[in-house]
């Protein structure tokens, strides 16, 4: 006998019993097809999250001002962040491709009788880099501008559709808070994050030149909001982190076991934070489904053994004919296998289904990974060699003669 | 002449194709001990149409589960075709059943949902027979009962007497070197229980050794020779010097007004 005249015997076997064989495979359907769909939807998150962290930049460490609240109350004052606390990471913490200190606000557009509001960065040429961000038309910011603070400005796409429409905004002038600049560059689109938040909706000036529009700290002329580092790779960032905390912790004198007055944030934290939540949804969802699984497959070894018995005088004949006992075993362990698989097929084309479904409806990103379904496949098949070991070692012990006189 | 101890000498050319020494069966039932057989020897040559007779109890159902390897003696020994099957494991003993013996039963033990050429095509498949031949030697045998143009039929869209000749087929598939029949026409009425005779004398003719266990005297007078066993012991092995002639009897009979094979070439 060979296998495939066991998968044809199987599935003879099954087609027989089509109804009986549907339900009992139910359990196995609604497992599959619970871990199908929430796998789908968590890893089309996961996907999604992952793509918006990395068109924020790659290997990102956010160095901001930070209150340490303890019980709702503020314990200590913000630091005030420099310009030379970012000279000093790039100076001192190795494995640093380039820091960048911002000032960040909103600001009022202004364009011929065009205006919009947008997000301003004053940022210096670094910034360019640890962003990622490219230019689609003009250029960048010169260093010298960048140094003395020109009146000069790069438009993300939704602000320069806003002030000018389809046309090239390059070498248009606009006011922004009342300051004049002169475009010399159109941004290339970073589209939204996962926030609904559109990141087109930016200018970029001169760090000097954003003092002058957003205005000026009188205690610390040289303050910036937040430093932007990136990482040399992935495998440096959390030394990297550690490195730069030390280092601010000496420069704000923050004495030993103080509180940080600062925060440093890798991003691929918030990435992990994002799908954490899907991933304990996940579990959960396992967990219930695992459950209905080995239902399932009790379910199976509970129909192969009624299948057993009621072919006892099959099984004599067989034997009589010249089966041995291995070809037995092996007959009902497929027929128990196919079931299993038929049940997780039937699962995966539910779980697919109910997983676009469902992302249509709630609008959540959905991705269906070959390595699940195989996996699926996989574990079917485990549950009909696991739960149909024993009904068909019982078919195949039976004993010839006894089976062919059962009634 | 060094041979093996079983076959003697002289029967060389001749050799027994069942021989029992001193078989004996004992099954524990209930508290005690039943002796189904209490020491049996006798052989039974190639070419041979054997009627084993006897009332229930006598022995007889297990003298054929161990001729047919289907269970193994308590003592003495079993030889199919000069080996010795007294001491085999159930797959050594699934092994001989698959390549010497063929099987005919009372209720015909037809797979219920599978064509006639399938349920034919079965015993091949534990024989490990290439799939290629499969079908074009179980279709032989269904020509060789009569059943040559039935191939696709299931067993519901059978008579009785035509399912037993897919079963007789199922059985000589093979090639066995022994049919062994259990009531063959047991389930059958009088006229195909003929016609299923009649068969089984047409391919002893062609060679093929026969033994049918039955109680019904009808039968065995169909047969060559004749053992009678009584209280798990042979009493009585007779020949038959002049068998019925099933062919002229049933040629006698007013023509049928039921299925029947075709005519067999």
């Amino acid at each position: 006998m060979t296998i495939i005249d066991g998968i044809r015997m199987a599935l003879a076997a099954i087609r027989a019993n089509a109804m009986r064989s549907l339900l009992t495979v139910l359990g196995i359907v609604i497992g599959v097809a619970a871990v199908i769909t929430m796998v789908a939807m968590g890893s089309g998150a996961r996907d999604q999250v992952q793509q918006q962290v990395s068109s924020i930049g790659a290997n990102l460490i956010m160095v901001t001002p930070g209150v340490r609240r303890f019980g709702g109350v503020a314990v200590s004052g913000n630091a005030i962040l420099s310009e030379e606390d970012a000279a000093a990471i790039i100076r001192e913490v190795p494995g640093i491709a380039a820091v960048a200190p911002t000032r960040s606000g909103n600001v009022q557009l202004v364009a011929g009788n065009a205006n919009s509001t947008s997000r301003l960065e004053g940022i210096t040429e670094d910034y360019m880099v640890a962003r990622e961000w490219t230019i689609e038309s003009g250029r960048s910011l010169s260093s010298s501008e960048v140094r003395t603070g020109g009146q000069v400005v790069l438009l993300g796409q939704t602000v320069a559709r806003e002030l000018f429409g389809e046309s090239d905004p390059v070498g248009q002038s606009i006011r922004i808070n009342r300051t004049p600049a002169t475009v010399v560059g159109l941004l290339k689109s970073k589209g939204q994050t996962s926030f609904g938040q559109d990141q087109d909706r930016i200018v970029m000036v001169p760090l000097p030149t954003s003092r002058r529009i957003l205005g000026n700290s009188r205690i610390q002329p040289r303050r910036v909001d937040t430093i932007t580092v990136k990482a040399e790779s992935g495998g440096r960032l959390g030394t990297a982190v550690e490195d730069i905390k030390d280092l601010l912790r000496q420069r704000l004198r923050i004495p030993p076991g103080g509180t940080d007055t600062f925060e440093v944030r890798n991003l691929t934290e918030f990435l992990s934070a994002a799908t954490e939540a899907t991933q304990t949804m996940t579990m959960l969802v396992s967990a219930v489904a695992s459950v209905s699984l080995l239902v399932g497959g009790i379910g199976i070894m509970n129909i192969m053994l009624v299948s057993v018995t009621e072919r006892t005088r099959e099984i004599g004949l067989r034997l009589a004919v010249g089966a041995r006992r291995g070809d037995i075993l092996l007959q009902f362990l497929v027929e128990a296998v196919t079931l299993c698989i038929i049940g997780g097929a039937i699962g995966i084309g539910l779980g697919i289904g109910l997983a676009y479904l469902i992302g249509n409806l709630a609008q959540w990103p959905v991705l269906v990974q070959p390595n699940v379904i195989v996996m699926s496949v996989l574990i079917s098949a485990a549950i009909g060699v696991f739960f149909g070991f024993w009904p068909a070692r019982r078919a195949a012990r039976l004993d010839p003669i006894e089976a062919l006189r059962f009634e | 002449m060094a041979e093996i101890q079983t076959i003697p000498p002289a029967a060389a050319a001749d050799r027994p194709v069942i021989a029992c020494r001193d078989v004996a069966k004992t099954y524990a039932m209930g508290g005690g001990v039943v002796q189904a057989l209490r020491g049996v020897s006798l052989d039974i040559f190639a070419g041979e149409f054997v009627a084993v007779m006897g009332p229930s109890g006598s022995g007889k159902s297990t003298l054929m589960n161990l001729v047919g390897c289907l269970d193994t003696p308590s003592a003495g020994r079993v030889a199919i075709d000069g080996e010795d099957v007294s001491d085999l494991s159930p797959d050594q003993l699934s092994d001989i059943r698959s390549r010497r013996i063929g099987f005919v039963f009372q209720q015909f033990n037809l797979l219920r949902r599978t064509s006639a050429l399938e349920n034919v095509m079965m015993p091949l498949m534990y024989a490990r027979r290439p799939v290629t031949d499969r079908a074009e030697r179980a279709k032989r045998c269904l020509g060789m009962v009569g059943l040559g143009s039935r191939t696709d039929h299931f067993p519901s869209q059978l008579s009785g007497g035509q399912q037993q000749r897919v079963a007789i087929a199922r059985a000589l598939v093979n090639d066995p070197t022994l049919l062994l029949a259990d009531e063959p026409t047991g389930a059958l009425d009088t006229r195909t229980g003929m016609e299923i005779l009649e068969l089984f004398q047409r391919l002893n003719r062609q060679g093929i050794t026969i033994v049918v266990v039955t109680h019904d005297p009808e039968v065995a007078a169909a047969a060559s020779r004749v053992l009678t066993f009584r209280d798990g012991r042979l009493v009585s092995d007779r020949r038959n010097a002049s068998p019925r002639d099933l062919a002229a009897e049933l040629a006698a009979l007013p023509p049928a007004n039921d299925e029947a094979g075709e005519a067999v070439a």
